[in-house]
């Protein structure tokens, strides 16, 4: 057996290292990660994904332990990914939201993954979407990605995720800014959590108002649950909540949001195979090396040097 | 797309104490040398420290221990390790060990235990020249 | 503080200098450095004049000793009346071996004990968690139930002695059994005297040996700073501390600034429960670090006195005098200490110990040189109180009061803690108080950066340290001769708290806890509850576990 095939078969079989291998294979970007991801495709597509996004602090990580074992309490296999960001000066990163949810780590059916974004934009990390299709195939029914929560614009999840939720707390000042400018269109389920400290109601109330604001004709109407991420306190009601969803989106066969992801999914592997194609004709080429020369002894810039190629090799075409 | 290994290191706090600032130290020295640092917290039993090390696939386990309970605690993580078949991981160890524990633990395969005090720019350098070969 | 005319003079005086004599010798001889700072990052000066402290008005600054603000001391004649209080912290093993060494350390000429407690104890585990397998009695002593106390105090009279405890989310329930040791003893609660740290806001971004959440855990403190005042008048329920704060790697104004904002944070919680001011501030005490820069240590100290005077008189308004005192205790910093060539930590522990007493300590803890090894051995921890004899009787230090008082550089280092201090007691309460800062990780931060930014610079040697990054020896290093805990303690100390289950009323145990338990969600104060339970013989874990049920769990808040 290759060693891309033992992983797989690890995989399906719901191996703990054999997954914890091809996460690593994806996140390096290896070749063989590419035929791996290629074989797992088929065994992909019947876990629920959710994803949680919100601000930095707002208990993703505490509330995650908490769906998480409630969900085992119902029997489901659970996996999670958390995202931390990549220093962009480093390259390092500090990856601590596992931390919150270390407990859960003997659990023999629960597998979490720190990932760094690795300078990825949108809140998660390239791999996220892939690592998810292992879960997917190792047989878990619930796979949980936690997004980085630094405030930007995080709406890449959806196109992870099956359902979105979005958390908010009370007392993280400007934040429900953030959840204004971007956050609000991805949001299957609102979330406010520390419920335990005074003005989450008005957190709830200010959701509301944006969220009327904002009053598009769904067949989905996002609810806006509030929970104590602490001691566990809402979240029966939100898995009851994501389940509504889960069915939901079962029904809606043709769904946009699935379209979307597919699209989203197309569009990107058409990108990445059509800029390896061109660049190797490029470089076959031979002009591609005369550029490169040129760039480092400043008499053009990267820039300027692409349209260059691209123009005169079109333009040859 | 290029292929991108990163260095992925646990550090780790077994034992009850909570002198985590030799560990938090260390865990942000390796960050900024570029790696993937993965931090449990504090009181971490054996099998949290070796499931963590498992999921996360690391390279690398720091463990840090300043509660004197390390003669306890370490045999039972490289057991662990050895049972999981991560014998491939390198582990290196750092707190208030005495001396004499060091060669006991080393037999262990624990490569090496850093005193309190040691440069970061000492670990970090033994980390990149001792990285396993892993597959 | 000086003439106008002569300050005058002095600054012509300083100028005509640097340009003549100063230049011409540098330009010979050039300074060791670009700049000097001390481990607070403020900047030194080449020297001080009286124009530094210009501003200084004798009497509303400094005063006389015994006097507000207390700058050189809380009492008139200091240390020509009393010495500080030589505390040596001790505790390891079962509660028979602390008692022997406890008796020891009397016999020794010590005035006052100092209890360590093992890790389960002070997480709340009683010695059979399993959390507790290999940590029973190695860092400190091992108490379950009122059956250890009553051991570890055996033979010695609560009214003579005062003890002090190192403990915090379980402080209510280790003085509960200390009273009850005092009950059974027959000494009157009011003769009971000593301290519990009981500080445990600090442990959410210093010592992080956290149990409850903030909210609950301020709680628990305040519960037993409420009950010392009414019940145990000399008993002081509180040891404010930022020595963790500094070994977690703060720097020395950092300590100084969250330790005071901490004090400020019980001082308002415990009037929310209706005592005055007067009524409990008199016995709260203050714990600090003493590190190896000499100067800003005593700075740092004096500040501190002058700070928490001012804060208690305007901000708290409190009238008597002693609500205003800082009473503090000092502990050598164990993190300086190195493994490496570890007799030197002697010398750098006598530097420590003579600030703390320059900066007018109540009472000081040295640490043993071999301490960054082992806990301590016998030799070691004699030698350390040794060092405080020896400042104490051979030094001279001691003959006048604050003798260091009216250094230009003295004066002016300490206005400039105070003054960087309040800037960070304003950002605290801009923030919202201490536990917004906590949660913010704002604490965790500052100190995160702190320390890595000391660990840096001895990295790359901008920061000498004599035998680690200078000065090292290739030779064997000096043989310690190392103290082990038995590992039969653990099986002694499970095997004895087995025993305690068996004898004691079983139902009378659940009464206490089940009637705790409803104290609890009543948020009533626990003190009187606990005693009951720990009568009962209920043990810690027990206790604890009601309470976790209760308050749920804390998770750290990592900043790195
Ligand atoms: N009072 C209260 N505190 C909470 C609650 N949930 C989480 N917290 C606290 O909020 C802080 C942040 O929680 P995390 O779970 O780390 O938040 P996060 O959103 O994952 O943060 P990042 O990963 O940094 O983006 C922690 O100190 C938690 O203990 C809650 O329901 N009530
Ligand atoms: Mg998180």
């Amino acid at each position: 057996m290759t060693k891309i095939e033992e992983i797989l078969q690890g995989i399906l079989t719901g191996n703990k290292r054999s997954i914890a291998k091809a996460i690593t294979l994806i996140e390096n970007a290896t070749a063989e990660s590419k035929k791996l991801i290629a074989k797992i495709y088929p065994h992909t597509g019947k876990a629920h994904i959710i994803g949680i996004t919100g601000p930095s602090g707002s208990g993703k990580s505490t509330l995650i332990e908490k769906i998480v074992r409630e969900y085992r309490q119902n029997g489901k296999k659970v996996g999670v990914i958390a995202v931390d960001p990549t220093s962009p000066f480093t390259g390092g990163a500090f990856l601590g939201d596992r931390i919150r949810m270390q407990e859960l780590s003997t659990d023999a059916e629960v597998f979490i993954r720190s990932m760094a974004t690795r300078n990825y934009p949108g809140g998660i990390a390239r791999a996220t979407k892939d690592a998810v299709k292992v879960l997917d195939a190792s047989g878990k029914d619930v796979i949980i990605v936690e997004t980085v929560g630094a405030g930007q614009s995080e709406v890449e999840i959806i196109k992870v995720a099956d359902s979105v939720v979005v958390m908010h707390a009370p007392g993280l000042g400007d934040e429900i800014q953030a959840i204004k400018a971007g956050l609000m269109e991805i949001a299957d389920i609102f979330v406010v959590n520390k419920a335990d400290r005074e003005n989450a109601d008005k957190a709830v109330i200010d959701i509301q108002s944006i969220l009327q604001l904002n009053n598009k004709k769904n067949a989905w109407k996002p609810p806006i649950l509030k929970t104590v991420a602490l001691t566990g306190e809402g979240v029966p009601k939100l898995i009851e909540k994501l389940e509504e969803h889960k069915q939901f989106l079962r029904k809606e066969k043709e769904h946009k949001k699935s379209l979307l992801k597919a699209e989203a999914e197309l569009v990107e592997a058409i990108k990445e195979q059509t800029a390896r194609a061109v660049i190797e004709e490029l470089k076959r080429r031979g002009k591609f090396e005369e550029l490169l020369q040129k760039i480092l002894k400043r008499e053009t810039d990267p820039v300027s040097a692409a349209e260059k190629l691209l123009e005169e090799s079109f333009r040859k075409v | 797309m290029q292929s991108i290994r990163k260095i992925r290191v646990l550090i780790a706090k077994p034992g009850l104490d909570s002198h985590d600032r030799g560990a938090k130290v260390v865990a942000r020295a390796l960050r900024d040398a570029g790696m993937e640092v993965i931090y449990t917290g504090l009181r971490q039993t054996p099998e949290q420290i070796v499931e963590t090390a498992l999921q996360e696939d690391v390279d690398v386990i720091g463990l840090s221990i300043l509660s004197g309970a390390h003669k306890t605690l370490f045999p039972r993580i490289m057991e662990l390790l050895k049972e999981k078949g991560l014998t491939d991981i390198m582990v290196f160890a750092g707190g208030i060990i005495p001396e004499e524990d060091v060669p006991e633990l080393k037999k262990l395969g624990i490569k090496e235990v850093f005193g309190p005090g040691t440069p970061t720019d000492k670990i970090i350098k033994f980390v990149l020249e001792n990285l396993p070969h892993r597959t | 503080m000086f003439d106008k005319e002569k300050v005058g003079e002095i600054k012509k005086q300083r100028e005509r200098w640097e340009n003549t004599t100063l230049p011409k010798w540098i330009s010979r001889h050039p300074e060791r450095k670009s700049e000097f700072r001390n481990h607070s990052g403020i900047l030194i000066k080449r020297v001080y004049t009286p124009e530094d402290i210009e501003n200084m008005d004798y009497i509303k600054d400094l005063g006389f000793p015994g006097e507000y603000p207390f700058t050189r001391g809380l009492h008139a004649t200091m240390y020509r009346g009393r010495l500080w209080t030589m505390r040596m912290f001790a505790g390891y093993g079962t509660a028979e071996d602390t008692n022997k060494r406890f008796k020891y350390l009397l016999s020794e000429g010590e005035t006052g004990l100092s209890t360590a407690f093992d890790y389960p104890t002070i997480m709340g585990y009683d010695s059979d968690h399993p959390m507790a397998k290999g940590e029973v009695g190695v860092c400190g002593v091992a108490v379950s139930s009122l059956k250890d106390m009553e051991i570890l105090f055996d033979g010695i009279p609560l009214d003579k002695v005062t003890t002090s405890m190192t403990i915090n989310g379980p402080a209510s329930i280790l003085l509960a059994m200390y009273v009850a040791v005092g009950d059974k003893q027959g000494v009157s609660r009011e003769k009971l005297g000593g301290t519990t740290q009981n500080d445990n806001l600090k442990e959410f971004f210093a010592q992080k040996l956290c149990i409850f959440p903030p909210l609950p855990s301020l709680k628990l403190s305040t519960d037993v700073i409420e009950y010392c005042a009414r019940h145990l008048p000399k008993w002081n329920p509180i040891s404010i501390s930022g020595y963790h704060i500094r070994e977690a790697g703060a720097t020395a104004l950092q300590e100084l600034a969250f330790t005071i904002y901490d004090g400020i944070a019980y001082v308002e919680s415990t009037l929310e429960r209706g005592l005055k001011v007067d009524d409990f501030a008199p016995r709260l005490s203050f714990f600090f670090a003493s590190h190896n820069d000499f100067f800003e240590e005593i700075a740092k100290f004096r500040a501190a006195r002058r700070l928490w005077a001012k804060i208690m008189k305007e901000r708290f308004q409190a009238k008597n005098p002693r609500s205003m005192w800082m009473r503090m205790h000092v502990q050598t910093s164990g993190c300086t200490l190195t493994a490496h060539q570890p007799l030197n930590n002697i010398v750098r522990t006598t530097i420590q110990a003579l600030a703390a007493v320059l900066g007018g300590t109540q009472s000081l803890h040295t640490n043993s040189f071999d301490e960054a090894l082992c806990l301590p051995t016998e030799e070691a921890v004699r030698v350390a109180l040794r060092t405080q004899q020896i400042i104490a009787y051979e030094s001279g230090v001691t003959n006048t009061v604050d003798p260091l008082a009216g250094a230009y550089y003295i004066e002016d280092l300490t206005n400039e803690m105070e003054e960087k201090a309040w800037e960070y007691i304003q950002k605290i309460d801009d923030m919202g108080g201490a536990i917004a800062a906590i949660e913010k990780g704002f604490f965790q931060k500052e100190i995160a950066d702190s320390a890595y930014r000391y660990q840096r610079e001895i990295d790359e040697t901008k920061r000498i340290l004599v035998g680690v990054n200078e000065y090292t020896i290739k030779e064997k290093e000096y043989p310690v001769k190392l103290l082990r805990v038995d590992p039969k303690v653990e099986e002694e100390q499970i095997a004895r708290l087995q025993k305690v289950k068996q004898e004691r009323d079983n139902k009378k145990v659940k009464e206490t806890l089940e009637k705790l338990h409803y104290a609890a969600e009543k948020n009533e104060n626990l003190m009187p509850t606990i005693i009951e339970a720990v009568k009962a013989y209920a043990t810690l874990g027990e206790i604890t576990e009601v309470l976790r049920k209760v308050y749920g769990e804390y998770k750290e808040l990592i900043v790195i």
